[in-house]
């Protein structure tokens, strides 16, 4: 149980703070704000940032030269609501396979939900580091039910970009509260990567859509209150994705039917579920963007998802670091604590250089999409890699923990069977190993360009003269907007994309 | 009546630290270490941002006394919902001496500066445990004072503040201008939402300087020694109740 210790402390200080006990040392939140390292000034150097390499505890607060102190701010304010909101429950929350509506509107009230979705449409008006720290701070508990950054950082975007007004009103601000919860449905039991085997599909009637599918693999579908559902309009088109829509489909919905929640061996809490669409009969606002765009959409998005996934896993494995670290340094063997085997000192030294050289790419990956300069197989290398690590790290963390790595009751067995799932989910591994090796062979795109895209296509269809306009401005590229679409199928954004 | 609330908020070494004595034995070590809001003073903080939210505030100002860094202590009192910020600039060195005496007079001051009715104090801060400046700003402006406050309720020109004491709670109602400090269950602090981190970005931080508020620094007290707590020693276990009378009495504790 010795190497709990620092979660019993945790919990037992949460535990003392809600019985009001006494003493100055039991203060609320103070257990939250764990934390050794800052930023140090000196004269000749103004503000330095240390780099996880050289703070004390790879999960510290203040570190990191992309953030700045507005950023610990917001950190210390997420770490203090995933120990006292979280945490508590999780356990519970395993057992019952989701969590709580009730943590939702916790989140929703703190503002960690839509934390890069502009003010004005409803969101936090953070920029993406604001995000990334939401996801950090949430793996840096190992509490992977709540499916926040999914929600906020994946369903909210496609809204925020391509939702028309009513759609961004409609849902936004009640998605930033936490009182509507969203999921995307693209997974099917037939499609996973390749998008051709999608068969959902949805046909017009008069203005309104008629919808018919399955999903399975559904983040946040038991719990869901509005999906984004992927689906076939055009069987006709020249290729697959020429022919793809998005919808918003309300919970409620007649004819939308969630299945069961799926028995997964990790991610115990989060609610993943089936869902199935027999003639839901939508109505036209329920199109999200343009018909027949949809695919074009999940390009210009998938990016920040693979980001995402990737960040999350380099914080889970500077948890599942520090967490074996502690272990290691009070498990006794031999007369003496296992640390102080050289086998062990060098097994960390590895993980902890591994780890950190994962950082360094993640934080530039992270600063490039701030920028909005990180390409798709950047996103994509720093996904596969990133998701590789975490199961390497997680092997090795449960190896050192010995028996006890494989008893539930340590945290670094939930961190084991939770990191299983990254390397497939997102786009598997070995998709963006296609990916990647796509940019290596073929022509260079500018990210520029890429993210012209969407913009491009709206304007193509508005108004066919102003897309010729923006044409001429490209006039190396394309000179229509006609020859824009073929370029576009000529820069291998296919299907296997996903 | 719409007070001008003065809010103390002081940076200290974060409770999360394992605070280590200089080798020298001059104080403890705080270059790289960790700091943020002495937790009483963030009780504070929201007392007075409670009292806003409730309109009977008009202006809520914090003020921090000491180096450079604690403007990031401002920023967060400014991201709870303080409307601006005085840091009042003490060099590390002049820091050191800075004792509850000190910091009394400086607030003494800016109370009179800036035309505040109420001064809002955590009732100790956590590194030295003093316990006195509250009392000390009191008496420095002859204003009635509420200490160890669990709820303070405003009566007109009054406020009616219930305090922790050694038998249980006491109940006072004190004339209004005043200094109340704040105890543990007071309330429980908010957290810093993203969009109010950054409009604290926009609010002001004035820097002020102690001679600026004609506040002479020179402390009376000089420190000896800084010593690290004994080590606990190995206990004894004793088998029955009679041995473990008979043990106490040896050792005369009993």
């Amino acid at each position: 149980m010795a190497s709990s210790t620092c979660h019993l402390f945790r919990a037992a200080c949460v535990r003392a703070t809600r019985c009001g006990s006494l003493g100055a040392y039991a203060l609320p939140g103070t257990r939250a704000r764990y934390q050794h390292t800052q930023s140090q000034k000196n004269e000749n150097l103004g503000v330095f940032r240390p780099e996880p390499s050289s703070a004390k505890s790879l999960m510290d607060i203040g570190t990191r030269r992309i953030f700045s102190a507005e950023h610990d701010i917001f950190r210390q304010s997420a770490r203090r609501f995933f120990q006292e909101e979280v945490v508590p429950h999780h356990t519970k929350w395993e057992k019952d396979g989701q969590v709580s509506r009730e943590v939702w509107e916790k989140a929703g009230q703190q503002g960690l939900l839509g934390a890069n979705i502009p003010e004005e449409q409803g969101g936090m008006g953070g920029d993406i580091l604001s995000s990334a720290v939401v996801w950090e701070e949430q793996m840096y508990v190992n509490c992977t039910g709540p499916g926040f950054s999914l929600h906020s950082d994946i369903v909210m975007p496609y809204i925020s970009h391509y939702g028309s007004k009513s759609q961004v009103e409609r849902y936004i601000p009640q998605m930033a509260a936490g009182k509507c919860i969203g999921a995307i449905a693209m997974t099917e039991p037939g499609a996973g990567s390749d998008l051709q085997g999608v068969r959902t599909n949805a046909k017009k009637d008069g203005s309104d859509w008629i919808l018919n599918g399955s999903k399975v693999f559904i983040t946040n579908g038991w719990m869901s209150d509005v999906v984004l559902v992927v689906a076939v309009t055009n069987r006709e088109a020249r290729s697959p994705a020429h022919g793809i829509s998005l919808f918003l489909v309300d919970s409620g919905m007649k004819g939308f039917v969630k299945g069961r929640k799926l028995e997964k061996i990790g991610l115990k809490a989060q609610d993943t579920a089936e869902l199935f669409f027999e003639d839901v009969r939508l109505p036209a606002d329920a199109l999200l963007g343009e018909e027949n765009r949809g695919f074009y959409y999940l390009m210009a998005e998938l990016p920040q998802e693979r980001l995402l996934i990737a960040d999350m896993a380099i914080a889970s494995c500077e948890f599942m670091f520090e967490e074996t670290r502690s272990y290691v340094k009070q498990r006794k063997a031999f007369n003496k604590t296992i640390a102080h085997l050289q086998t062990v000192q060098h097994k960390l030294a590895e993980m902890k250089t591994q780890i950190c050289i994962g950082r360094a790419f993640l934080d530039n990956c992270l600063q490039l999409h701030e920028q909005k300069h990180l390409d798709s197989a950047t996103a994509s290398m720093a996904k596969y890699w990133a998701s590789d690590l975490q199961n390497t790290i997680a092997t090795q963390g449960v190896q050192l923990h010995g028996g006890w790595g494989y008893m539930w009751e340590y945290p670094i067995a939930k961190a084991y069977v939770d990191s299983r799932v990254q390397p497939i989910y997102g786009g598997t591994n070995e998709i963006m190993k296609e990916l990647i090796a796509r940019t290596i062979l073929t022509i260079h795109v500018p990210v520029s360009l890429i993210r012209l895209i969407p913009s491009m296509l709206k304007v193509v269809s508005w108004n066919s003269r102003l897309a010729a306009d923006n044409a001429r401005l490209f006039p190396n590229i394309l000179e229509s907007a006609e020859k824009f679409q073929s370029a576009l199928a000529a820069l291998s954004l296919d299907v296997k994309g996903f | 009546m719409s007070l001008r609330v003065l809010v103390g908020v002081k940076r200290v070494i974060d409770y999360a630290v394992k605070v280590r004595v200089k080798p020298d034995k001059t104080g403890v070590v705080t270059d790289g270490v960790k700091h943020s809001m002495n937790p009483f003073c963030e009780i504070a903080v929201e007392e007075a941002v409670r009292m806003k939210e409730k309109k009977l505030v008009s202006e809520i100002i914090a003020v921090s006394c000491g180096p450079q860094q604690c403007q990031e202590t401002l920023r967060t009192a400014l991201a709870m919902g303080v409307d601006r910020g005085i840091h009042v600039d003490v060099p590390a060195k002049d820091y050191e001496n800075l004792g509850p005496f000190q910091v009394s007079k400086i607030l003494a001051a800016l109370v009179k500066k800036e035309n505040v009715n109420l001064v809002v104090l955590g009732k100790q801060a956590i590194d030295d445990d003093c316990n006195q400046t509250g009392q000390m700003t009191a008496a420095l402006l002859d204003w009635p004072q509420g200490t160890f406050a669990s709820e303070v309720i405003m009566e007109n020109d009054k406020l009616k503040v219930t305090r922790e004491i050694d038998g249980g709670l006491e109940t006072i109602s004190i004339q209004l201008p005043a200094v109340v400090t704040t105890d543990l269950r007071l309330n429980e602090p908010r957290y810093a939402t993203l969009p109010n981190i950054m409009k604290a970005k926009k609010k002001k931080i004035e820097a002020v300087k102690p001679s600026e508020l004609g506040v002479d620094l020179a402390s009376r007290l000089q420190i000896l020694s800084v010593e690290e707590p004994p080590q606990r020693q190995a206990g004894v276990k004793v088998e029955s109740v009679e041995d473990l009378v008979a043990k106490l009495k040896e050792t005369g504790r009993i």
